[in-house]
């Protein structure tokens, strides 16, 4: 793909909508676009089992007729289909009802400055290559153990692509990125049991430079899994419970959803009307920094052209904005956050403890390493998920749990957060360290 | 992996009667023109195209164009309508094990020879091709499992907009506590044209339409939402029928004025009756997804090679069923062209069977049960569920909630999700009561309840006599393609499932 090219077409193609936009009668409208390519292969073992080839591209509208809304999509970018799609969404506009809190931003919040947030660097790699390098990095964390007994896959993927967004105030921003990752998933067994247990690592960057060995991925992955060998279930208890950094993320988001500007003009949430409000301890600060080079999130316009800037989300353990787009800030009567489309990198300062110090504080309490399952009530803030991981006594590991739920109320979780690690997971859009919390209930036997 | 199940549904309703009518020549006919006919694609170029693919055991080229409406109501206003144009094809060359594929949006003879040379790279071993000339076989003497119509068609746009006004005003209606409704409606028409590489040439024309609605309420301070929705493959149309918008909006009322009043939920194991239904979720999560058979033929699913063995309680006889008349998780054929099947997984507590696609079927040395199906054209068809219930036993749902002195009784959940490995299975409860001495007494808040897929099936005690499929609004994911499904059971009693509730048990 040739982005040079590539980032002149979509540009026509969003001149060409917003201008048939209007020629339909729209007084606004604002477009994504977006085209990308890249391929991906797994590994099972020893032989490839998927070569996949992806290529994408779509057309996502927005149309405002004053205060009438409509939205159509397309995968097809011909000249013929955008008019098609155009058409569409103003046909919806002529059916949905007036909302006075629809349309743009305001024009005078869109991203003037827009930098280079280095976020695109296509790995020169050839399927060849890829095929060798996933099954290197299977056979290094089959051949681990003895007890490494299957594989559930390793995979590489690479994918670039281009990302336009731009509407009728006569924004247009281009964002280029690259993603790639290896990931690597391995079954473990004692022999003569039956029981069976998967775990799994993987590394994903921007740059393929930055991408853990494979080495390091296969060896994560089959001590992920004979780790989780011989898991018991708990009798039911109170416990204090540590989530490692890949699960800590989830505390993190089920707090961003509680404010998020949707949920709190809906009253959809457990954290209403939370603005100066105190919902953590003193010591909890979450930031968002979108400009963060090669950083997943990063971003100096959100989904509407608003400009993105650095701010406390939580300071001081006080609730300091929500996440909101202009829609939602409108019917708040605040003013956006530059959220439309989401959040452009979140981090939850550490309190300064590295994960050994962590599991001293637990004392005795539940690792957690896994949770499944989406239980998390939105409007009362009642927890209650399956858990996977590790009981811990006097700060070292005692034996694999599985099969046991923990439950609590998020509020109180929040409250009860004791220490958050500096041991920080840096592959999404929130960096968390571990996170420690007391008081949840575990149900098992 | 883990694969999960969402939703947001709960009454009962039944599918639409239809006549019987099987595909005619006219589906072929209509999805070629639809699909083949823009670009001139004939059929001696498809033959070329295979030949691109010689030495496959297995290739296909899937077409596929979807057209996709949906409207949402909030604040008692239309608040946005969407629709969505996506047309292209897929193409997948199979050796051994090895699958290459590689898709596009552009329906031309250019691009599907470069997505076959692609897609052939899999092959570069030095495979001897199998010289066999392309020729196609239309398949059409296959069983209609609903009507073709688009159901974008089938109403105005101001008939669709009344169907969220009236969910407007019948929630609100339903009760004073009643803050907000959110009722959205969306349909899908699909045209999908299937040639593989033994010339078979199939078509399907799929509707597929749902509507939920949630509400919130607020009473004393607190609040509470819930939502219930339906559907099926038909057309809007249904909506309007058997005051199933007034069924839906009172549901929806009822279960969130319930949860304002619950109280804590117990922790730990227990006695746990499930209602009929949508509680099938816990078939679809905790034995569905362990026999599909990818997971069966690499060996890395808690249920591998047990067929023959006993995994549920005498008397428990599970199957999936994709040839129910305009279900949700039903298809007319699946999406390699085959027809679909009623499979028997396990019958009296027996397992007797995975659920394949082509490839796994072939590598298993058995025939694909219909269970091939994908997301869209670009992404692989895998083995998924239509379908998935347990057969009704004979015990009065009464008398199988009399016979707990101590225990729980679940009737709505929201998703639930399985590690296949281990087996370990959740579902969330978000409708549940108390059974103290044989009677239901408090509602609880909701809990996830946990298991392990193997054994939790020889612990039901007692199956009840009532036998219901879900409204129809699940949705099904597994390695990141989300498909329609079905569930159902009837009233089960199960001795000792581990409830994830916050109050410990003195």
């Amino acid at each position: 793909m040739n982005i040079i090219e590539t980032e002149q077409k979509l540009r026509e193609i969003s001149e060409l909508a917003l201008k048939l936009a209007k020629k339909q009668g729209a007084s606004s409208a604002e477009l994504s676009l977006n085209k990308g390519a890249g391929f991906s292969v797994e590994i099972h073992k020893g032989n490839v089992d998927k070569l996949e080839y992806n290529r994408d591209q779509g057309l996502s509208l927005t149309v405002y007729m004053g205060q009438h809304q409509g939205s159509a999509t397309t995968g097809d970018l011909s000249p013929q289909a955008i008019e098609d799609t155009v058409k569409a969404a103003c046909n919806i506009a002529k059916f949905t009802g007036e909302d006075e809190y629809t349309g743009l931003a305001d024009a005078d919040l869109m991203a003037t400055q827009i930098g280079d947030l280095d976020l695109y660097h296509p790995w020169d790699l050839d399927t060849a290559q890829a095929i060798d390098l996933a099954k290197n990095c299977e056979q290094i964390a089959r051949d681990f153990d003895a007890r490494i007994v299957n594989s559930d896959g390793s995979s590489i993927s690479t994918y670039s692509g281009i990302g336009l967004m731009s509407n009728s105030h006569g924004f247009t921003g281009v964002i280029p990125s690259s993603r790639h990752s290896i990931s690597c998933s391995v079954i473990g067994q004692e022999p003569g049991k039956e029981d069976m247990q998967r775990d799994y690592w993987y590394s994903s960057s921007r740059l393929n430079e930055k991408l853990e060995s494979v080495e390091a991925i296969a060896k994560k992955a089959a001590e992920r899994t004979l780790k989780r060998l011989n898991a018991q279930q708990l009798s039911t208890r109170q416990a204090n419970v540590l989530y490692s950094p890949e699960m800590a993320r989830s505390i993190v988001s089920h707090f961003t959803s509680a404010i998020a500007g949707g949920a709190q003009y809906r009253k959809s949430t457990f954290l209403l009307d939370t603005i100066d409000k105190k919902v953590f301890p003193d010591f909890i600060h979450l930031h968002e920094q979108p400009h963060i080079s090669q950083a997943f999130g990063s971003r100096y316009f959100d989904r509407e052209g608003v400009a993105t800037k650095d701010r406390d989300i939580v300071a001081d353990g006080i609730v300091q904005d929500y996440i909101m787009n202009s829609y939602s800030a409108r019917q708040l009567g605040l003013k956006t956050t530059a959220n439309a489309g989401g959040i452009h990198n979140l981090t939850l300062d550490s309190t300064g403890q590295d994960f050994q110090e962590l599991l001293k504080m637990l004392g005795t309490g539940f690792l957690v390493t896994e949770l499944i399952g989406s239980g998390v009530n939105s409007m009362t803030g009642d927890y209650s998920r399956g858990a996977a991981g590790f009981w811990i006594e006097n700060g070292e590991v005692q034996f694999p749990v599985d099969e046991v739920t923990i439950a609590a109320n998020l509020k109180d979780m929040f409250k009860n957060i004791v220490a958050v690690g500096n041991d920080v997971d840096y592959r999404g859009g929130t960096r968390t360290g571990s996170i420690l919390i007391e008081g949840l209930t575990i149900a098992g036997s | 992996m883990t694969c999960f199940l969402f939703r947001s549904s709960l009454t009962a309703s039944e599918s639409n009667k239809k006549m019987v009518t099987y595909m005619t020549q006219s589906i072929l006919q209509q999805s070629k023109q639809h699909l083949l006919d823009p670009a001139g694609i004939t059929e001696s170029q498809l033959d070329q195209v295979f030949s691109y693919m010689q030495g496959a055991d297995l290739a296909d080229l899937y077409f596929q164009s979807t057209r996709f409406e949906s409207w949402m109501l909030e604040e008692g206003i239309i608040k946005n309508g969407s629709y969505s144009i996506d047309k292209g094809v897929g193409v997948r060359m199979v050796i051994g094990e090895q699958t290459g594929f590689a898709y596009s949006d552009e329906i031309t003879f250019d691009s599907l020879s470069a997505l076959a040379k692609a897609a052939s790279a899999i092959g570069k071993s030095g495979q001897t091709a199998k010289v066999k000339a392309w020729q196609a076989r239309e398949k059409n003497n296959i069983k209609q499992l609903y009507a073709t119509d688009s159901p974008l068609a089938s109403m105005t746009e101001d008939e669709k907009i009344a169907l969220l006004n009236l969910a407007d005003k019948e929630a609100r209606a339903a009760s004073p506590y009643v803050q907000q409704v959110i009722a959205n409606i969306a349909g899908v028409h699909e045209h999908i044209l299937v040639a593989d590489n033994e010339g078979n040439l199939s078509a399907d024309i799929r509707p597929l339409v749902r509507m939920n609605i949630t509400v919130i309420v607020e009473k004393d301070g607190k609040r509470e939402s819930a939502g219930t929705g339906g559907g099926g493959r038909f057309g809007f149309d249904y909506f309007t029928q058997a005051d199933r918008i007034r069924e839906y909006a009172n549901e929806a009322v009822r279960l969130a004025l319930v949860n304002l009043e619950a109280v804590a939920a117990p922790a730990g194991s227990q006695t746990v009756v499930l209602g009929s239904g949508w509680p099938g979720v816990l078939l679809h999560e905790a034995i569905g997804h362990g026999l599909e058979g990818d997971f069966n033929r690499k060996g890395t699913s808690a249920f591998s090679g047990r067929i023959g063995e006993k995994v549920a309680a005498k008397g428990v006889t599970v199957v999936d069923n994709g040839t129910l008349d305009n279900r949700r998780g039903s298809l007319s054929i699946d999406d390699e062209g085959t027809p679909t099947n009623c499979t028997t997984l396990i019958e009296d507590g027996i397992l007797k069977g995975y659920m394949h696609d082509k490839l796994n079927a072939r590598l298993m040395g058995v025939e694909s049960t219909g269970n091939g199906r994908r997301e869209s054209y670009d992404h692989l068809p895998m083995p998924r569920m239509t379908n998935t219930y347990m057969l009704a036993g004979e015990q009065d749902p009464q008398e199988i909630i009399a016979s707990v002195e101590k225990g729980l009784y679940a009737v709505n959940f929201g998703g639930g999700q399985v590690d296949i490995t281990s087996g370990k299975f959740v579902f969330a409860a978000s409708e549940a009561y108390l059974i103290e001495n044989g009677k239901v007494t408090r509602p609880v808040k909701g809990a996830t309840l946990i298991g392990n897929g193997p054994d939790v099936l020889t612990k039901v005690s007692m199956i009840g006599n009532d036998l219901k499929l879900d409204t129809g609004v699940g949705v099904c994911g597994k390695a990141g393609q989300s498909v329609p499904v079905g569930v159902g059971q009837p009233t089960l009693k199960i001795d000792g499932l581990t409830v994830g509730g916050t109050e410990v048990q003195g």
